[in-house]
């Protein structure tokens, strides 16, 4: 798969987001290497977008960054300067945002959107840009005289290839999709993602794919990483989480989702409802939920109600922070 | 297009319900109208003009026909500026009266309207970016402790302290007495003088609405997604702001500005009365004080058009800001 994984290009060391008071994001841990395709799979309100806006460093309050490090390129981007940092966004790390509806400027046109972006990083004619911007709709499969169109003439699946237009403009790094085809439907889904893979092979950026689609994810990522409130429970090799998730929380989401073949069987989601995390429970936050949590096991109950697991390597790449898997 | 033409039926239609209900209301009183209005007369002022009758017959339309007769001769004469005259300016022409103070009044209320709306998005789109910063925390409190009292307090009390005792502004009238209106530099620059103090009262008690207002759109468009997304462009700070918040922000308050508008006229007849400025609200006060009933009744028809107007202005600007309007 991923066959020229070799620098690390993004390294997050324990990072910490707060809303106020409740942490969204309690110590997580990623890399991505150049050219590599990470997926980060959790429910809804797990903080895997909280994750790619502290990337982005574009937290607003009430929301910030705690604690941890992000180094991209081996430079810590914490301490940097606000205007270092508007440098480095886009141009480095673009984002195609969740909903493509609601992403572009209503009043400004397609062609302006572009403009201005590319005129915030260099120095370029507003006709250059526009004739730029149409070489660059054409790349995702649209008719250039698309820059002159307001958003809302646009479909859905055109405002996302618009967005994915934008992204590949000044060429960064990386690509962080964060649930870019969730509006979308199933047919478009899979043409933008097909659009995104071609994409990738000609350009080689690499791509942080947030969703709560892990059949997607299996599909398109190099490496996957699963995420319970605020926290990584399990990451590694796409292949090696389909065939031997070791989380119960990652077994427990490989079984919501329908195989397309074989025998009709019933599907199990996982019981419950994600924390609340203002009040996380303690120990393990998934033991609330856990089939594998039972008082009758005395002496992992209590590990599993108090001490928090850490994520450890149990074979190569793979990481998971279970007490079970410890056990 | 066809959104454009639905509007422009609509305002035709209320200035004839305006001019309609202008026409009817004279009638609805008991007795003849001309004797409803005649009875306010002293006789010494009947006296001094002898042609009352005759001019009351005129504004209603004759007198001596069927109803409907009468409406019809009434629109006529309405669609070519014919009022009649001026009861308390006689024989001036009620048209004539209204033309001479009508510039002032827009003059005044345009530029003070304007500006307090541009101050007070203005301030209150700043406020909602820096959320509790110095603008949200001391100017935004300050613009709603101001605009808390109704315009004539705010116009007493500017001119007792900033006209009166600090002397910063002339204190009445439109511009000095010596000074001829014309087309000079003398006469321009009187006017804006004698325009400051009043301007400054009408911004101080209107900003405050369009601040709030603002600040609240604008909040809510922050967390648009263009937003984040305008600033994981790298744009700067100030275009974020300007460019794609507060120009999507301040969509809402333009909507409500003529409707604000309207409502605020009575506010701003009281400023001109307080200021003795030669406008229309000063006009009507005279005129319903000195029972000039076609010249009062000719300037309710001239406000009713101008709020009119406002609103139309504000479509066509809305129209323009607004693509999404011009498609659908």
């Amino acid at each position: 798969m991923s066959a020229v994984a070799t620098k690390t290009l993004l390294e997050v060391r324990g990072l910490e987001v707060e809303y106020g008071r409740v942490r969204a994001v309690d110590g997580v841990d990623l890399d991505i290497a150049s050219g590599e395709i990470l997926g980060l799979a959790g429910e809804s309100g797990c903080g895997k977008s909280t994750v790619a806006n502290a990337i982005m460093q574009i937290l607003r309050p009430p929301a910030h960054i705690v604690g941890g490090s992000i180094r991209f390129e081996g430079e810590d981007l914490t301490g940097k300067s606000n205007e270092e940092l508007r440098r480095f966004r886009w141009r480095n790390v673009s984002m195609v945002f969740q909903s493509a509806m609601n992403a572009l400027n209503p009043v400004m046109r397609v062609g302006d959107q572009f403009v201005d972006m590319m005129q915030a990083h260099e120095r370029i004619s507003k006709h250059r840009a526009i004739v730029r911007a149409g070489e660059l709709l054409e790349l995702v499969g649209m008719d250039k005289q698309r820059v002159r169109s307001y958003p809302h003439e646009l479909s859905g699946g055109m405002r996302q290839r618009v967005i994915i237009a934008m992204a590949l403009a000044l060429s960064p790094e990386l690509i962080i999709l964060d649930e870019p085809t969730t509006a979308l439907d199933v047919v478009v889904q899979r043409e933008i993602l097909q659009e995104v893979e071609a994409l990738k092979h000609d350009f080689g950026f690499a791509v942080l794919f947030i969703t709560h689609d892990l059949s997607l994810l299996l599909e398109f990522a190099d490496r996957i990483a699963i995420m319970y409130a605020g926290e990584i429970v399990e990451t590694g090799p796409a292949a090696t989480l389909a065939e031997s998730p070791l989380h119960p929380y990652t077994q427990g989401l490989l079984q919501s989702f329908p195989p397309l073949t074989g025998p009709r069987v019933k599907l199990n989601g996982i019981a419950g409802a994600p924390p609340d995390l203002r009040e996380p429970p303690a120990g393990c936050r998934f033991h609330p939920r856990c089939p594998y949590c039972a008082p009758e096991n005395a002496a992992l109950y209590l590990r599993q109600t108090t001490e928090r697991p850490r994520l450890r390597e149990i074979t190569a790449g793979h990481f998971v922070a279970c007490h079970l898997v410890d056990a | 297009m066809r959104w454009f033409a639905r509007r422009l039926v609509f305002y035709v239609f209320a200035i004839w319900v305006a001019l309609t209900l202008n026409f009817l209301l004279p009638r609805l009183m008991p007795g003849s109208p001309i004797d409803g209005l005649l009875e306010h007369l002293s006789p010494a002022q009947l006296a001094a003009n002898p042609g009352i009758v005759q001019t009351y017959e005129a504004l209603l339309g004759g007198g001596h026909h069927s109803i409907g007769q009468d409406y019809v001769t009434y629109l006529h004469r309405i669609s070519h500026f014919n009022f009649g005259l001026s009861t308390s300016n006689y024989p001036t022409p009620v048209s004539e009266v209204v033309g001479r103070t009508l510039p002032y009044s827009i003059f005044l209320v345009g530029v003070a309207f304007i500006l307090s709306f541009v101050i007070g998005t203005g301030v209150g789109m700043v406020a909602a970016w820096r959320r509790g910063r110095f603008t949200d925390s001391f100017i935004v409190p300050a613009f709603m402790t101001v605009s808390a009292f109704p315009a004539f307090v705010l116009a007493l009390v500017g001119l007792y302290f900033l006209g009166l005792k600090a002397g910063w502004f002339p204190i009445q009238h439109a511009y000095d007495s010596n000074v001829i209106p014309a087309w000079s530099w003398t006469f321009i620059s009187s006017a804006f003088r004698h325009a400051q103090l009043p301007i400054l009262v009408i911004i101080a008690a209107y900003a405050g609405g369009w601040v709030l207002n603002m600040r609240t759109v604008m909040i809510n468009t922050i967390g648009e997604d263009y937003v984040g997304m305008a600033r994981a462009k790298g744009l700067r700070d100030r275009r974020v702001m300007t460019r794609y918040a507060g120009r999507n922000a301040i969509l809402p308050p333009l909507n409500g500005f003529a409707a604000q508008f309207a409502g605020a006229v009575g506010g701003l007849v009281f400023v001109e009365i307080i200021f003795s400025y030669p406008g229309v609200g000063y006009t009507l006060q005279s005129a319903v004080l000195g029972n000039d009933y076609p010249l009062a009744q000719a300037i309710l028809v001239v406000l009713s058009v101008c709020v009119i107007i406002a609103n139309l202005i504000m479509d066509v600007l809305n129209f323009v800001l607004d693509p999404r309007l011009r498609t659908s």
